[in-house]
Parts: C-alpha cells; sequence; structure tokens
C-alpha cells in the first residue's frame, strides 16, 4: 500500500522517541548509569552496550570515558621513583615510526661521549598517526601513549612539534591512565631488577676476589608496588585517573600536564614557545648541514 | 544458493601443467613463494585469451607493474628488461587459486592492452600508464588518472625522487641520533617544489575538453522533430552523492546519461610509493587509511600477504579474532552502505543514522581491543597486537546474539519493501553477470547478480573453512538487489560471529601478559604468538594474497628483495577496479540514477585514489 514505507519509517522513530522519553523519566537515565558526574551536565559517560533509545553524546559538556588502550599521542615518561627520565636515547621509537616523525638528539657528556640520555626529543604530532609502534617497541617503557585528544592549536610549526618538556609526564599520570598494564609492567620491572641483582650477586660470589667492587656498585632501586598486578591496586588507580579526567574535565586547568594544557596557555608562552621551535629550526639545519658534510653528501 | 566451490590447484591443466601450453611461455619464477609464469610480451593477448577460453581464467583480478631498476636478487638473472606488468587472473567458476603471468618489457616500450580480452584492464592500465609510464597499445583511454596532466614524471618509477625527498627507504638516518632533521617548509618553501614535464607551461595549459566516449552510449535513436543537444555535466567533486572527493563525467541529453566516465585522484597520495619506503611493518598502519571503514580487513588482507611470503603461522586464537574482528567490520561497511544508499535515494539522514547506530556500539568493542576506532592497526604479521581484554567476549557475543539480528530485522521491516527503494532501484543499474565479472568486479555487486563467488568458499583463508555460513546470490543486478544482497551478507556476518565468538579456543582467558610492549611480550610487537619485528626481511620472491574485504576482492601483492623495504607493495582495491562498472551500469538511465548506482557500488576515496 502506497504511504506504508513512511507510516515504518517514523514508527522506528517514534519507538526511538519513546524509549528515550522512557528512559529519560528514570531518576538517573541508563544513558548515565556509569558516568562520572562533574555537576553543571558535564559529565564523563560510560555507555552501556544494551542502551537503547538515545544514543549520542552532547560533546564538549559530555565526554566518552576513554579504554584504557586508547591512543593518541605519545608521551614520555618520567620515572619519579628514580627521578630521572626513562627514555635512554637508544633511537629505536625514530626507526619504527612509520611517518618518521620523532627525532632525538643524544646527549652526551663534558668529554663529548654519547650517554644514555637524550638531550632532546621531539614528536611531530600533526605528522603522528597514532599507531602506537613506538610504546610497543620501546625496550625501557620510557614512551606510552596519551588520552588526551584536545589538542586542537592555531599554527601548525611552533605548537604541533612537541618538544621534550612538552612530552615528559609523571609515572603517576601513566599509572593513572593506563592502571592495568602500568600494574603489570612494575611487576615485571621489580622481577627483573630482582633477577638482576640475583645475577649480580651470583657473579658477585663466583668471583670471589672482585665481590668488594662489585658490593661497592649502587645498589638497584627498590621496585615500587610491592602489591603488582593486584586487581584492587588496578582499581585504585583506575578510580584515580578518573578523578584527574574529571578535575581537568572540570576546567581546573593545570592539574594534568600535558601537551594540550600548555597549547591553551596564553599567548605570552605561545611567543615563547615560537621563539624556542625557530630555535629548534635554525639548530636541526645546522645539525643537517654538519651531517651531510661528514656524509659527503 | 549454487554449490560451494572448491579450491583446486591453479597450475594443473586438463593438458598438464600450465608451462608447456600457454603460448609465448618464456620461463616460471622461482616457486618457493608465488609462481609466475614469464610470457613474451607480444604474446601476452594469446596467453591471456588462452587462460581465458581453454582454462576458464575469467576473471582478470589484477593488473600491475613492477621497476626492476637496481634490482639485485638472484630472481633476475637473465633478464634485462627494466619493467614487468603482472597479471592475476583467477576463475569465479572453479575457484581456486591465481594464474600469474610477468610480462618483461624495456623501458619506454609498449605493451597490447588487455581490454579487449578483460574490459576490466581499463582502470588498472591507466593506473600502470600513469605512474610507470608503460604505454597500452590499443587502449582505448589513454590517459592519466590519478595524477593531472601536469604531473612531471612517473612516480612508481624506482628513479623517481618525490618534492620532499628524505631517503629511499625508512628509517631516515636523520632522526637519531644528532637529530639532524630539517623541516619540510624549509627545505621546499611553497612554490618552489612543483616541476612541470619538459615544454609544460601551467599557466597556458587548459583541461582538456572533456573526454566523454559517446562509444558507451546506446544507439541514439532521437527524435527528428526536437532539436536536442547533448551536453557534458560533471557531478562532484565537491558532491554529497560522490561520497569524498570524486567526479562524474557525464554526458546527458535530457537526463538521460550518453555516457559516463570516472575522474579520480585527488586523494591520491602515492600508497604504494610510501609502501616501498616503509619496512614491512610500517605498513600495517597505512592500509588502516585504505578503505577507512575497514581498517581490520585491510589488516588482515596485508597480513596474510606478509605471511604467505615468510610462511609465518598464525595461532588459532588470533585467527578467530581475526575472523570476528573482520566480520564484524562487515556489518558496519554493510549498513553504512546500506544507509547511504538510501541517503543517496534521497532519504536524507534518517535511515542511515539508524543504520549506522550500531556500528557505534562495534567500533566501541574496536576501540577497548586496538585502541583506536577507526584505524585500528590491530593485526601483525603472526597474530594481532594484543588479546582481547575481559569482559570482550560476553559484549561481542551479546551484540552478535542479540543486538545485531535485531538491527537487521528492523532495517528489514523498515526498507526492504519500502516504496521508494522499490520504484527507484528495480531494474536501475543493470548489468549482467558476464559483464560484470569480464569488467573485474567483485564483492557483493557480483552477488547481487546471481554469481556465488565469494573468496571465503572459494579460496578460504583464515579459519572460514570451519563455519557454517552461506554466499547469498540474487539475480536481478540492479540497485535493489545491491542492497538488499548486503541486508543479507550481514546477516550471514552475524552467523559467522555467532559460531567465532562460541568456539574461539581460550574463551574468556586474559593473559595479563598480553600487552603490547617490548618488556613485556615474547619478543618485539609479537603479542599473540607471532615473529615479525620492525626488521622483518622476507625471502626474495613475491606473493599476492586476498580477502573478502566488504566491498569485494582486496589484495596485496608484494615482491621481496630480501630486504627490509618491499620491493613492490600492490594493493588491489575492490573500490577502485568495481568503477570500471560505473559507466557502463549508468548509460541509458536518468542522472538522478547514476548518483544511486555509485551509491550501490559503494566505495571509499581513501581507497580508489590510494
Ligand atoms: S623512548 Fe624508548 S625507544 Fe625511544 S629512544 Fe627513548 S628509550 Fe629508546
Ligand atoms: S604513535 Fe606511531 S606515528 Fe606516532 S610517534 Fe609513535 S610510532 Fe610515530
Amino acid at each position: 500500500m502506497f504511504g506504508t514505507g513512511l507510516l515504518k519509517g517514523l514508527g522506528v522513530t517514534l519507538k526511538h522517541t519513546l524509549e528515550t522519553f522512557a528512559d529519560d523519566r528514570g531518576k538517573v537515565p541508563d544513558r548515565y548509569r556509569d558516568s562520572i558526574e562533574l555537576g553543571q551536565g558535564r559529565r564523563i559517560i560510560n555507555q552501556p552496550i544494551d542502551q537503547e533509545g538515545l544514543l549520542t553524546i552532547q560533546y564538549p559538556e559530555e565526554k566518552r570515558q576513554l579504554p584504557e588502550r586508547f591512543r593518541y599521542i605519545p608521551m614520555l615518561i618520567w620515572d619519579s621513583e628514580k627521578n630521572e627520565d626513562r627514555c635512554t636515547a637508544c633511537g629505536i621509537c625514530a626507526k619504527v615510526c612509520p611517518p618518521q616523525c620523532i627525532w632525538i638528539v643524544r646527549d652526551s657528556d663534558a668529554n663529548g661521549k654519547p650517554v644514555t640520555r637524550p638531550a632532546e626529543f621531539y614528536i611531530d604530532a600533526a605528522v603522528c598517526m597514532s599507531c602506537s609502534f613506538c610504546v610497543e617497541f620501546c625496550p625501557f617503557d620510557a614512551i606510552k601513549m596519551n588520552h588526551d585528544y584536545e589538542l586542537a592549536v592555531f599554527d601548525r610549526y611552533p605548537q604541533l612539534v612537541y618538544d621534550m618538556e612538552e612530552l615528559t609526564v609523571p609515572l603517576e599520570y601513566y599509572a593513572a591512565l593506563w592502571p592495568e598494564q602500568y600494574a603489570v609492567e612494575q611487576e615485571k620491572r621489580a622481577k627483573d631488577e630482582e633477577e638482576k641483582k640475583a645475577q649480580d650477586e651470583a657473579k658477585a660470589k663466583a668471583a670471589a676476589a672482585k665481590a668488594a667492587a662489585a658490593a661497592a656498585k649502587p645498589a638497584a632501586a627498590p621496585a615500587a608496588s610491592s602489591g603488582g598486578a593486584k586487581l584492587s591496586r588496578a582499581e585504585e588507580l583506575k578510580r584515580k585517573a578518573q578523578e584527574r579526567a574529571a578535575a581537568k574535565a572540570g576546567g581546573d586547568g593545570e592539574s594534568v600536564p600535558s601537551p594540550a594544557a600548555s597549547a591553551a596557555a596564553a599567548d605570552g608562552e605561545v611567543d615563547a614557545k615560537k621563539a624556542r621551535m625557530e630555535e629548534l629550526k635554525r639548530k636541526a639545519q645546522e645539525r643537517a648541514r654538519q651531517r651531510k658534510a661528514e656524509a659527503g653528501e | 544458493m549454487s554449490a560451494t566451490l572448491v579450491a583446486e590447484a591453479p597450475d594443473q591443466t586438463q593438458t598438464g601443467t600450465l608451462a608447456d601450453v600457454l603460448p609465448g611461455v618464456l620461463g616460471t619464477t622461482s616457486d618457493d613463494t608465488d609462481k609466475a609464469y614469464l610470457v613474451a610480451a607480444d604474446k601476452i593477448l594469446d596467453a591471456l585469451a588462452y587462460l581465458r577460453d581453454k582454462e576458464g581464467y575469467d576473471f582478470l583480478s589484477s593488473v600491475t607493474c613492477v621497476d626492476y631498476q637496481g634490482y639485485n636478487g638472484k630472481q633476475r638473472k637473465g633478464i634485462s628488461e627494466r619493467f614487468d606488468v603482472v597479471y592475476h587472473l583467477y576463475s569465479t567458476k572453479k575457484g581456486g587459486g591465481h594464474v600469474v603471468l610477468h610480462a618483461p618489457i624495456p623501458s619506454n616500450d609498449t605493451i597490447a592492452s588487455a581490454t579487449s580480452l578483460f574490459p576490466g584492464a581499463n582502470l588498472q592500465e591507466r593506473e600502470v600508464y600513469d605512474l610507470y609510464g608503460i604505454k597500452f597499445e590499443g587502449h582505448p583511454n589513454l590517459r592519466r588518472i590519478l595524477l593531472w596532466d601536469g604531473f612531471n614524471g612517473h612516480p612508481m618509477r624506482k628513479d623517481w625522487k618525490e618534492a620532499y625527498f628524505d631517503e629511499d627507504s625508512k628509517p631516515f638516518r636523520s632522526r637519531h641520533p644528532k637529530g639532524s632533521y630539517e623541516f619540510h617548509e624549509d627545505k621546499l618553501p611553497w612554490g618552489k617544489n612543483a616541476t612541470y614535464p619538459a615544454g609544460w607551461d601551467p599557466d597556458t595549459w587548459q583541461a582538456p575538453v572533456a573526454y566523454v566516449p559517446v562509444s558507451q552510449a546506446p544507439k541514439h535513436l532521437g527524435e527528428a522533430h526536437l532539436d536536442t543537444e547533448s551536453i557534458v555535466v560533471n557531478l562532484g567533486p565537491h558532491h554529497p552523492s560522490t561520497h569524498g572527493v570524486f567526479r562524474m563525467l557525464t554526458r546527458i541529453e535530457g537526463e538521460t546519461i550518453l555516457a559516463l566516465e570516472p575522474e579520480m585522484g585527488y586523494l591520491h597520495r602515492n600508497h604504494e610509493k610510501i609502501g616501498e619506503r616503509n619496512t614491512y611493518l610500517m605498513n600495517m598502519p597505512f592500509t588502516d587509511r585504505l578503505d577507512y571503514l575497514n581498517s581490520m580487513s585491510n589488516n588482515w588482507g596485508y597480513a596474510l600477504a606478509v605471511e604467505k611470503l615468510t610462511g609465518i603461522e598464525v595461532p588459532e586464537r588470533a585467527e578467530y579474532i581475526r575472523v570476528i574482528m573482520a566480520e564484524f567490520t562487515r556489518f558496519v561497511n554493510h549498513t553504512w552502505s546500506i544507509g547511504f544508499i538510501l541517503n543517496d535515494l534521497g532519504a536524507l539522514q534518517t535511515p542511515a543514522l539508524y543504520a549506522i547506530e550500531e556500528r557505534e556500539m562495534i567500533l566501541d568493542l574496536f576501540e577497548e581491543v586496538s585502541g583506536a576506532r577507526l584505524m585500528c592497526n590491530y593485526l601483525r604479521f603472526g597474530g594481532v597486537v594484543r588479546d582481547l581484554t575481559a569482559g570482550w567476549l560476553t559484549k561481542a557475543r551479546y551484540l552478535a546474539n542479540d543486538r545485531l539480528p535485531r538491527a537487521l530485522d528492523e532495517l528489514d521491516r523498515m526498507l526492504t519493501d519500502n516504496e521508494i527503494l522499490m520504484a527507484r532501484g528495480r531494474g536501475v543499474g543493470y548489468l549482467p553477470a558476464e559483464d560484470l565479472i569480464s569488467l573485474s568486479v567483485s564483492g557483493p555487486m557480483i552477488r547481487a547478480a546471481g554469481v556465488a563467488y565469494d573468496i571465503r568458499k572459494a579460496e578460504p583463508y583464515g579459519v572460514y573453512d570451519r563455519f557454517d555460513f552461506e554466499i547469498p546470490t540474487l539475480p536481478h543486478s540492479d540497485i535493489y538487489d545491491r542492497y538488499y544482497i548486503r541486508l543479507l551478507e550481514a546477516r550471514q556476518s552475524v552467523r559467522i560471529l555467532q559460531q567465532a565468538l562460541a568456539d574461539i579456543p581460550g574463551g574468556e582467558t586474559v593473559g595479563f601478559g598480553d600487552y603490547a610492549s617490548a618488556t613485556l611480550s615474547q619478543g618485539f610487537g609479537s603479542i599473540m604468538g607471532g615473529k615479525g619485528g620492525y626488521n622483518l626481511r622476507p625471502p626474495e620472491g613475491e606473493a599476492y594474497a586476498r580477502v573478502e574485504s566488504p566491498k569485494g576482492e582486496l589484495g596485496f601483492y608484494i615482491a621481496s628483495d630480501g630486504k627490509p623495504n618491499p620491493w613492490r607493495y600492490h594493493v588491489r582495491s575492490p573500490c577502485y577496479i568495481n568503477l570500471n562498472a560505473l559507466g557502463p551500469m549508468s548509460v541509458g538511465y536518468k542522472l538522478a540514477d547514476a548518483v544511486v548506482i555509485l551509491g550501490a557500488i559503494d566505495i571509499v576515496l581513501g581507497e580508489v585514489d590510494r
């Protein structure tokens, strides 16, 4: 019959409307069931998979809760337990990066001997394809994926090339974003260090003459999280992550060190960054010339 | 439903091996990997005709070219020609594997066009001409296709360098340890990076008068008393109906299409050249960007090709995960496609939004395991990058057993006997099955024309041979059937999903060791049992692997010279090749129908233009 298609179509729409209406009548609508309330209509939504009716999220007031594995732009880890950058400037991430958007300058000591520490570390976030290879291949857990996706800025060159300062985050920030993986990693790291220690000790015993020298070595730092992979720990960290995210979404700006935070900073900072980038470009050109001269190109 | 096709060895003929009977055979390449027949270039048409008429290889899947300049491997011993034109043929009748022909030709030489035997070679030969500069004699319309006429050189040649050239292969030395990276904007400020072919002046150049072959037109009867005139109309490139930046150059009379020519390349980024600069692993995230609705199946096609080349085994659980991801992807793609066919019919947005509701749920699941909704980058050679998360299977089972079938039922109720779909879809865009096959069309398009050809059955890969599912076919080969076949296929996908989710070995177990991190896993990036770190070096040889992507046959052709970077990396894109049929399908229908005819081919420009 002519017109049934129209009626059916309207019927589907009506069904959705009614479902949403019914949902909204509840004290807490289903779609907000597991979300974190931030007040003033702001919330982090954890949408249930069986959600019926309205499925849309009112971004930017409402945001989705991101899964742990979410990947956006990498960040560098500052090991706050040992007070050092985890990165050793080994360069594996720069080698494996598909669009080659990482470049690293290895640091050197006073005599010009290379040391295992980066002097500069850049990621061109405009080129990064969020593939996460750098994270997968870093042998030192020094680079991880950040969850911060609100990175819009006005200019690409001064602002989207992140330097080490902008990339570096403390270990706790990572632990909060990636609680499960963090827990497993810490456990593994603790085990590795113990093994290493045991090996060292075995060596020390075997070579009794060198025992004194071996003992004089600075002892490995004690592992931090003894609890390891216990789920309660993971849950606690997850809660912390949510609190952090909540604090950030609440507009309480300075709490999370992240590229976005600095990108959103005042004009003065932007100018300072521009100056830094000019300097960076000048240095890069110089080094390129030098390399070419060395390579005889 | 026709009988299941059974795979059989491709080089067995009625009269012995192909090498003995194929006209013009010069020899075969080594058969560690894919075996290819070297055929004299001037005999290529005879060889193709023989394969088509005597051996039943009726589907010219892929035509491409390899530039062997500077190649040092053993394979090219004694062959002095610089280029090889490579043909991959399949049989839609008997299923099974392929026959590969290599026709060596020297630089700047010509070769006979295969379009007289296989009209489907049309777009692919134009691509080879565009990117390699090989001329095909007898091609009806040999113009550049992806690049514009003022482009200098043929970029896939080994000696061609891009404007921002760094080095021949990654990793680039400038990134570490001195970080002497130069900003591209400083290297080549705007305006200084363009070169033109000799004798070319950009200021006086004018786009050539639209080429719209009237030859496609049905015999034009005309009405003597009406003084009509045919005009050329451009649909696109900026038009919502073109699903991206794509142009349909049409010659119409009144509203009737006399001829139609697809014009593309607006999104061209020379994916294949990037692929040759990359290492094998680096290509994986790039394949996400081909058909960006279906990154999981793109990953699979590529992983399959590399696994074939290197002989990497995939563990059981990873195989199941791959099937699950690929079928979820197919569901997403088909509902999306249904929604947008309706969109193109004028039912703006409403059906499309209902059709893609479940897509959000599926993308949530993808994001949970892989970290991204669209650019999943989830597969690796020999497996997938990480195991499923805790609780993932429960959610997936809820979708597969409950929500997805319900959504399909609703779409079916809402749309299948909809008057508009009937009135505008029935009998529109008809092309008989034989024409579609000779035009190298694959996927739902040929199944809507009654050809039960599906790679999952014809040449099963992964663990598809373990599932109980059917290849739906419909007889009419029109817009309506192309809509409905997608619904039917989505139902089969759900059926496969239900089985795979029930049978997956290991079930809900989650190993905490299964993280993508070099310090935690068994090896670099090799989480679910695979090998292949970032410096994987496959043995010398070549491989072509294909999957039944939601849009058709997605193939990856890889030639290796034993180095960490592929010598040749070619994507056989179903979207691109299916466009062969766009012109012939549209002729004789109204201009408004062309929009839906394009919509029902279901293209994604990321894959068309590459
Ligand atoms: S981030 Fe990791 S891979 Fe990259 S240089 Fe530092 S230690 Fe090496
Ligand atoms: S995520 Fe991928 S593209 Fe981005 S910096 Fe890491 S390796 Fe490079």
